[in-house]
């Protein structure tokens, strides 16, 4: 699982003549580890207007103030090694409105440190807006995404979309503008956040955001499963770890290291969803965060493929969820800001040739996730998916070598995605934060070739 | 006779074992610690005790190596609880684990223990071999030689033939017969029929595995080394396979032989553990009890001179617990009987019903009484599942427990108010038995 092209063309002689070759050296990503600051290094806010200066103000003021304590400047500097740039874009209503903010941005471009931080905050562009706002607003989305292939030395780009009516200090706003800062969001890159709603609740601690919250996580023993679990433990969440009786062996491992405990069950029974909320009930007195992580593949091509192909996928990667949603929204015990976070896949997006199978349900996971938020809105809940990318994983493992080594490349920071990055972006949907975000697909993909 | 006085009760709060393997199989290179710690680390990850001090762990194993010194302990010390919980080995051969618990819970009944987790483990796979006698004579002369004199004629005494290992038996040190010839003499002495016995292990098979289809097993096994269930399970046995087996047992008895590979338990590996505690620790820990402890009788044969068999001591250790209890075979709604060998079970039965062994030997006025076959060992038992010596008991507690709150769950939502009860009985090496009645939470 350990991507050795990345480490050549990092180090030493190899990375002399990666660099006279003119190869592609994606560089290492740095990851989240509780206490670093949230920025490294001086912020840039640019824009008009006072959403701007709300930004600026959340962002410069004391943690006293439940400001985040940056080191913000409004106008750009020379010699100064940028470690983020925020355009607050929200205010625009004619394309012309882009252009003072985005030229400016240009000429810092060339200094931002290594792993620095784009963020934009916008309004997304609506069928009854005038056609010169629309347009503008329209234009972030493509403006973003290009920036954001432009972007080297595992710099990402990243924008939040909130709602007309919302402020931009909402708290999912200021939930998705903090998490694309900082490094939980090392291998998300290219991505458009919507907000929709001023739902949600800034943390009492950033470090400790699930504090006093319960998780169930499906598929915890191994991978994915297990690094959602952990940043989950680490974030402050009580965590259930689900999997298949077969598996038990890791997944006591698991619970184990984070203190939880494990439960042994198929989320394919007709059960799963009783025996899920009674375990979390009877042990820990509540349930708040559902993560649908357990999946599986079997592909082939759908010329080829056979009934228990398709079907054991569809059982597992989606029936089970809805089965055991249906279960916990009829409960009366799923009632107090739920979450639930579904796994989905870039595959479920932009399709995969030999994964009609594994696409549809990914597909539909993105579907069901839509249709499920409103029902739980009235409680201050959420459901949201995670797609990952090329993820490192023993799945992504078994990928013939070259296979692997392309699938690697096609995305903006040139590799594959560490489970963490997947089970980071989870963690924030997860968060009571993130309670204006609803429906949504969050990708974890590094800005991969295909797709959205 | 006592009476058992009122006490605090003692709650089976889970359990937590792996699947049992066949001697030589997956666990063949798995440690008596290795077990132990694995299936520790399995009840700790299903009820979150990580860290947690728990009042004591007790646990065994019947064949040790001498480096299983402090076996339980070392387990702790290996495992995810805290390294406070204090430890202590038992051995009492096959009721090992059974034992463990008996001593646990009447401590928690005591006040002495909030928490306690019993447990047994025992491989066959990586039993201890001891070197020869004279070899270890002539080994500890070369130790506390001092001159190369001295060193050179404890090294000349040792012979070639002192080399070869002395493994270990499974034969009785008294008479020199193995478990199966003793059960053999015992079988004819009841005249067991062939047919009764590949009945009973037929049964064992089949309920096992419903079991295991069910999910029964979930949230009382974690698999280990690639293992998902018992390997000796066989799910497909029928009557005619058992029936095809040659005899193994008895062959040099007058009567016909009738104890095959297929009606005798196999040699397995595998470990078991059980959590114990109050009903105050339960509470405070978000366990549900499953069931409560409520007494155990311990018995042993004479099986070198007297008439009974060596595995004939439960036969008249239940007679006494439950009328201590003033309960009859009736009152008990599960019935567990260690499966060593079918015929174990079945000469069991057969005494039970005999209206001249009542009369003679248990000192009642007639037949003790008959076992419903439908509440014997419902979940399948040492047959099918296979038989880790030390390990039996925990398994065995841990399945009837989670049993006896499956029914009583579904009866009080019928308003039937009664609580079941269970017995569990187990024959030991050494002539010994041991039984314990449990009744639902």
């Amino acid at each position: 699982m350990s991507d050795t092209y990345l480490r050549l063309v990092n180090s030493g002689v190899t990375a002399k003549i990666a660099k006279q070759l003119g190869l592609p050296r994606p560089s290492p990503l740095q990851r989240y580890t509780p206490g670093q600051p949230l920025v490294d290094g001086p912020v840039l806010v640019l824009g008009t207007g006072k959403d701007t200066d709300a930004i600026a103000g959340l962002l410069a003021a004391p943690t006293a103030d439940f400001g985040w304590d940056l080191d913000v400047h409004r106008h750009a500097t020379p010699d100064t090694r940028w470690a983020a740039l925020v355009l607050v874009l929200s205010e625009v209503v004619h394309p012309d409105d882009l252009t003072a903010p985005v030229l400016e941005a240009a000429s810092v471009l060339r200094s931002l440190k290594s792993g620095a931080r784009v963020v934009t905050i916008s309004r997304p562009a609506g069928d009854d807006d005038a056609p010169a706002m629309s347009a503008a607003r329209q234009g972030v989305d493509g403006f973003l995404r290009s920036l954001a292939k432009e972007l080297r030395g595992g710099s990402t780009g990243n924008g939040v979309v909130v709602a007309d009516g919302v402020p931009v200090t909402a708290p999912a706003a200021v939930g998705a503008l903090r998490f694309f800062l900082s490094t939980r969001s090392a291998f998300v890159d290219g991505q458009l956040l919507a907000v929709d709603s001023e739902t949600g609740s800034l943390p009492d601690d950033w470090d400790r955001p699930l504090a006093g919250r319960v998780a169930v996580v499906t598929g915890a023993a191994r991978g994915i499963g297990a690094a959602i679990v952990d940043v989950l433990a680490r974030d402050g969440a009580t965590v259930v770890a689900v999997d298949v009786p077969a598996a038990g062996e890791q997944l006591a491992a698991v619970a184990n290291r984070v203190r939880g405990t494990a439960l042994q069950v198929d989320v394919t029974a007709e059960d799963a969803g009783r025996r899920i909320l009674d375990h979390a009930l009877a042990r820990h007195g509540r349930l708040d965060i559902v993560v649908h992580n357990a999946g599986i593949t079997r592909d082939k091509l759908l010329a080829n493929m056979k009934p228990d192909q398709w079907g054991s996928v569809l059982a597992v990667n989606i029936a089970a969820q809805l089965r055991i949603n249906e279960t916990l929204l009829t409960s009366g015990d799923f009632t107090d800001a739920p979450r639930i976070v579904s796994l989905a896949s870039t595959s479920g997006i932009a399709g995969n040739r030999g994964q009609t199978n594994y696409a549809t349900s990914k597909g539909g996971v993105i579907g069901m996730v839509r249709a499920t938020a409103p029902l739980l809105a009235p409680f201050g809940g959420t459901a949201n998916a995670v797609a990952p990318g090329f993820i490192e994983t023993e799945m992504t493992a078994r990928i013939p070598a070259l296979t692997r080594q392309v699938a690697r490349r096609l995305n903006s920071l040139q590799q594959g995605g560490q489970p963490v990055d997947v089970a980071e972006t989870v963690a924030f949907l997860a968060s009571p934060q993130a309670g204006g975000i609803v429906g949504r697909v969050l990708r974890v993909c590094g800005q991969n070739m295909v797709g959205q | 006779m006592a009476t058992p006085t009122p006490q605090r009760r003692a709650y089976v709060l889970g359990g937590n074992r792996i699947p049992f393997a066949r001697a030589g199989g997956p666990y063949a290179h798995a440690s008596n610690q290795d077990m132990l710690t694995v299936a520790l680390d399995g009840l700790v990850a299903r009820y979150g005790l990580q860290g947690e001090r728990i009042g004591e762990v007790a646990a065994g194993a019947v064949l040790k190596h001498s480096r299983d010194f402090n076996l339980t302990r070392e387990s702790v010390l290996g495992s995810a609880l805290s390294a406070e919980t204090p430890a202590y080995d038992v051995q009492q051969a096959c009721a090992t684990g059974l034992e463990t618990l008996v001593s646990l819970s009447n401590k928690i009944r005591l006040g002495q223990l909030e928490s306690a987790i019993s447990g047994g483990v025992d491989t066959t796979s990586d039993a201890p071999i001891a070197v020869s006698d004279r070899l270890r004579r002539a080994l500890l002369d070369l130790s506390r030689a001092k001159t190369a004199g001295q060193k050179l004629a404890a090294a000349a005494k040792i012979r070639p033939k002192d080399l070869a290992p002395s493994t270990p038996r499974t034969s009785e040190p008294r008479t020199e017969l193995s478990m199966g010839e003793h059960q053999a003499i015992t079988t004819a002495q009841w005249g067991i029929t062939r047919e009764a016995q590949d009945q009973l292990a037929l049964a064992s098979h089949l309920n096992l595995a419903a079991a295991w289809d069910a999910g029964f097993f979930d949230d009382l096994v974690t698999p280990y080394r690639g293992l998902i269930r018992d390997q000796n399970l066989r799910a497909d046995s029928s009557l005619e396979k058992l029936a095809g087996l040659k005899p193994t047992f008895g062959l040099g008895l007058d009567t016909p032989a009738t104890m095959t590979a297929g009606n005798s338990t196999p040699l397995t590996d595998g470990a078991s553990t059980v959590l114990l505690g109050s009903q105050e620790w339960a509470s405070a820990h978000d366990l549900t009890p499953l069931a409560a402890v409520i007494d155990a009788e311990a018995a042993a044969v004479d099986f070198m001179h007297g008439d009974d068999g060596l595995l004939m001591a439960p036969v008249f250790a239940v007679p006494r617990l439950l009328a201590r209890n003033g309960l009859t075979l009736d009152d008990l709604e599960l019935i567990e009987i260690h499966e060593a060998f079918a015929s174990t079970v079945l000469c069991a039965l057969a005494a039970w019903e005999s209206d001249d062994f009542g009369r003679e030997r248990l000192g009642l006025d007639g037949a003790f009484g008959k076992v419903d076959r439908d509440r014997l060992n419902v979940h399948g038992s040492s047959l099918a599942a296979g038989h880790p010596f030390a390990a039996t008991g925990g398994r065995i507690v841990a399945t009837v427990s989670a049993e006896l709150h499956r029914r009583r769950v579904a009866r009080l939502a019928a308003g039937d108010d009664r609580p079941p009860r269970a017995l569990v009985s187990i024959c030991a090496a050494g002539g010994l038995g041991l039984t314990a009645l449990l009744e639902a939470a």
